[in-house]
């Protein structure tokens, strides 16, 4: 994802950070980590977690962790502190799992840095994905970034409590 | 009924103004037919046999006057002057332009109107009684709870991309008009000991393929926690239902699969965490949406008008229609009518224009400007008074929304099947024609007396035919229509799946079975025994025999093709 732009406090900013994932077959300790800063799969964070502390400790890289959608998050609540992003990736739009995630983070296990959505998202997806909590898009390929950018405010209001408005409207709403 | 204020007008005119977005980008090529599809969908629209077609929420089946009008209008400006009345309280337009779709969702907003997740795989529209707020064994009206999940639900961000569908239906009263326990999330109203207002949950009910009665998955949840055991239910459904094949990827298959009982746990578990949450409801809250369901300003009349028994002494079309038509009403000197939408020769559930305008009239001068749409495809009205009733049935006559024939076989429930359906395998619509005219005389309709026949056209089940005491399933065979028929179904409390009988009929074949397992019952049955009744006394042997009175092979020797 090196020199790519995504979306983060609702601007287009360089990112530096990369996607390590296995290819078929690959076991989790021989995938090799490049420099920089890097999201890891559940499973090799597992299986590196020690290389992957010192690499943190001792260059100052920065740690990421990246879930699928079928990822427990019981696997790595302990190690949230570790993070400073985490991503959620989207193999299709349709595949509504990582919004419960993105809550769970947030409200179950109080994690208050980086949530990243990548994979297959959009603008027609960024107003729900910002209100269970991610602060950072990675837009799809093919998708246009400066769109997606102009849908944050989609809707003027939800009903719902949110992780930008944590009170649902009925609580807000004068009687 | 609920007024929107200016947080929902703006919500509702947001999503038109999303919507023409979407619907302008894909006409320009810059979304895929895969990309837009589900975003149309949560629209209501669909890609039918003759174009799009656009569902229109009805939430919890209430209509104004004004909106039913709206209705009207829009089926005559966009559309071909009529539209369908479904089994989800909701009204289908069958032949709309897709460039239109916008423009109809701007006029629909005007009226507080919209078809917001009316399809996908989304929570859909709340559904309820038909007779909420005057049913005598009502122990609460529902209808508030059903618009507060409905804006829980609208746009939650959290469960817009599902595995699968989400139908929540809420009762209110003793008995079950909603058909809750075919529903993925149904509610029942209760109180406890202590007379305080709780919910009987049921989770994973449904019909379509692998057709299931839902669980109870707590005995009773105090209204205060309704959303946020929802929201708990559903995520548990959002992480863990399957999304490998869409006919596994109903919540009740994941019920089915965990068990009532770890389901209920992990639910359970899941709530522990949400439980006093922001979204727990508030008495403000709760008192804020039912003041907007307070009951109309009723007369005080005594319980029987004498004008009204003795038009029901000298005209006896008319006592008809009111035995089968009009029901009784908590309030003295008041009843409910039922405008029926099922005049033979016309197809099930279909209105027209002139028709809705006319029950908006009828609404507007007999019962309080509103209008309710049931489940089994008929318009209600409500409150009207007893010595309006012969008006009524006059004025409803003229518009051909009088059959008197509600709860009997003609008042079948039937999707718009084959003929416009994209899903569909086979017509619903000339097998219901056919069944209505095989039944037309109103003396042997009311000999066999309370019948319900369901007809769908696939396995979808949007007719209900699981349900019907004979329900009936269009089937492909090669390229052909066939149809299988299924027997002692049943909904309300005591609800039921009809049991397939044997290989499927061709379509001329149907009236006639049909019109054999109810002499079976005809003759068998004992005195105000009902069909299902005697079905289940007598077991199916003898229905299945008549049925295939004409087949040559018994029907137990070819079970190979009983699934079509």
């Amino acid at each position: 994802m090196a020199n790519k732009q995504i979306i983060k406090e609702r601007r287009l900013q360089d990112d530096a950070w990369k996607v390590v994932t296995l290819v078929d077959g690959q076991a989790p300790f021989d995938v090799c980590l490049p420099v920089g800063p890097l999201l890891v799969p559940v499973s090799v964070w597992k299986a590196k977690k020690a290389c992957l502390i010192h690499r943190e400790y001792e260059h100052g890289t920065p740690l990421g962790i990246w879930l699928a959608p079928e990822d427990e998050l019981a696997e790595i609540a302990a190690d949230l502190d570790d993070f400073t992003v985490i991503a959620v990736h989207f193999p299709k739009f349709t595949d509504g799992r990582g919004y419960s995630t993105a809550r769970l983070l947030r409200e179950r296990h109080g994690y208050d840095g980086e949530l990243r959505a990548f994979g297959d998202i959009g603008r027609d997806q960024i107003f729900f994905l910002n209100r269970v909590g991610f602060d950072a898009f990675v837009i799809g390929e093919g998708k246009s970034a400066e769109d997606a950018l102009a849908a944050f405010d989609d809707f003027p209001e939800s009903y719902q409590g949110n992780a930008v408005q944590p009170l649902p409207l009925f609580r807000r709403r004068a009687a | 009924m609920y007024k929107y204020d200016d947080y929902d007008h703006a919500i509702v005119q947001a999503r038109v103004a999303q919507f023409r977005g979407q619907t302008e980008r894909y006409l320009a090529g810059e979304l895929s037919d895969d990309e837009f599809r589900p975003l149309r969908l949560q629209n209501g629209l669909y890609i039918q046999r003759h174009g799009p077609m656009l569902r229109l929420a009805v939430p919890y089946g209430l209509l104004s006057a004004a909106q039913l009008r709206r209705f009207a209008d829009i089926a005559r400006r966009y559309d071909r002057g009529y539209g369908h009345f479904t089994t989800r309280h909701n009204l289908q337009l069958n032949w709309v332009k897709l460039p239109e779709v916008p423009a109809i969702l701007a006029d629909l907003a005007q009226e507080e109107l919209h078809a917001i997740q009316t399809s996908g795989n989304c929570i859909r529209n709340v559904t309820t009684d038909h007779f909420a707020g005057v049913a005598a064994d009502e122990i609460a009206d529902p209808r508030p709870w059903a618009e507060i999940l409905r804006q829980w639900s609208t746009f939650n961000p959290e469960f817009a991309y599902l595995p699968r569908k989400f139908k929540v239906a809420i009762s209110g009263a003793t008995e079950d008009r909603a058909a809750i326990q075919v529903h993925d999330l149904g509610l029942q109203v209760v109180k406890n000991e202590a007379g305080e207002i709780g919910f009987k949950v049921y989770a994973g009910g449904g019909l379509g393929r692998t057709a299931l009665l839902g669980q109870v998955v707590r005995e009773f949840l105090p209204w205060q926690h309704l959303l946020t055991y929802t929201e708990a239910l559903v995520r548990v459904f959002n992480r863990h239902g399957r999304r490998d094949n869409i006919y596994k990827a109903r919540i009740k298959i994941l019920v089915k699969a965990l068990g009532r009982e770890e389901f209920a746990r992990q639910v359970e578990a899941e709530w522990a965490h949400l439980q006093d949450a922001p979204s727990t409801l508030t008495q403000a809250e709760v008192d804020r949406v039912s003041r907007q369901f307070a009951a109309p300003a009723y007369e005080t009349l005594a319980e029987d008008d004498l004008c009204h028994l003795a038009h029901l002494r000298e005209d006896k079309a008319f006592a008809r229609w009111v035995e089968r038509n009009v029901q009784t009403h908590k309030v003295a000197g008041y009843a409910a009518v039922t405008l029926s939408l099922k005049k033979p020769g016309a197809a099930p559930g279909d209105a027209s224009s002139e028709q809705m305008e006319a029950a908006a009239d009828l609404a507007e001068r007999y019962s309080f400007g509103e209008i309710r749409v049931s489940h089994e495809q008929n318009l209600i009205l409500a409150d009207v008074p007893q010595r309006e009733l012969y008006t009524v049935w006059h004025r409803a006559k003229a518009a051909g929304l009088a059959s008197p024939t509600v709860g009997l076989i003609q008042d079948l429930i039937t999707c718009p099947g084959g003929d416009f359906c994209g899903l569909a395998n086979a017509r619903s619509l000339p097998i219901a024609a056919a069944i209505q005219e095989r039944f037309e005389d109103l003396d042997y309709q009311h000999d066999i007396g309370e019948f319900e026949l369901n007809i769908s056209g696939c396995m979808n089940s949007c007719g209900h035919h699981h349900l019907g005491a004979i329900g009936i399933l269009g089937v492909d065979k090669n390229g052909e229509e066939w149809y299988q028929v299924t027997l002692g179904g049943r909904q309300g409390n005591a609800a039921c799946i009809g049991e397939v009988i044997g290989p499927s009929f061709a379509a001329a074949e149907v009236p006639g079975v049909v019109e054999r397992l109810i002499g079976v019952y005809l003759a068998a049955r004992h005195a105000d025994e009902g069909f299902v009744d005697t079905v289940q006394r007598l077991g199916s042997e003898p229905f299945r025999s008549a049925a295939y009175l004409h087949h040559p092979a018994h029907p137990h020797q070819s079970r190979r093709v009983a699934n079509g």
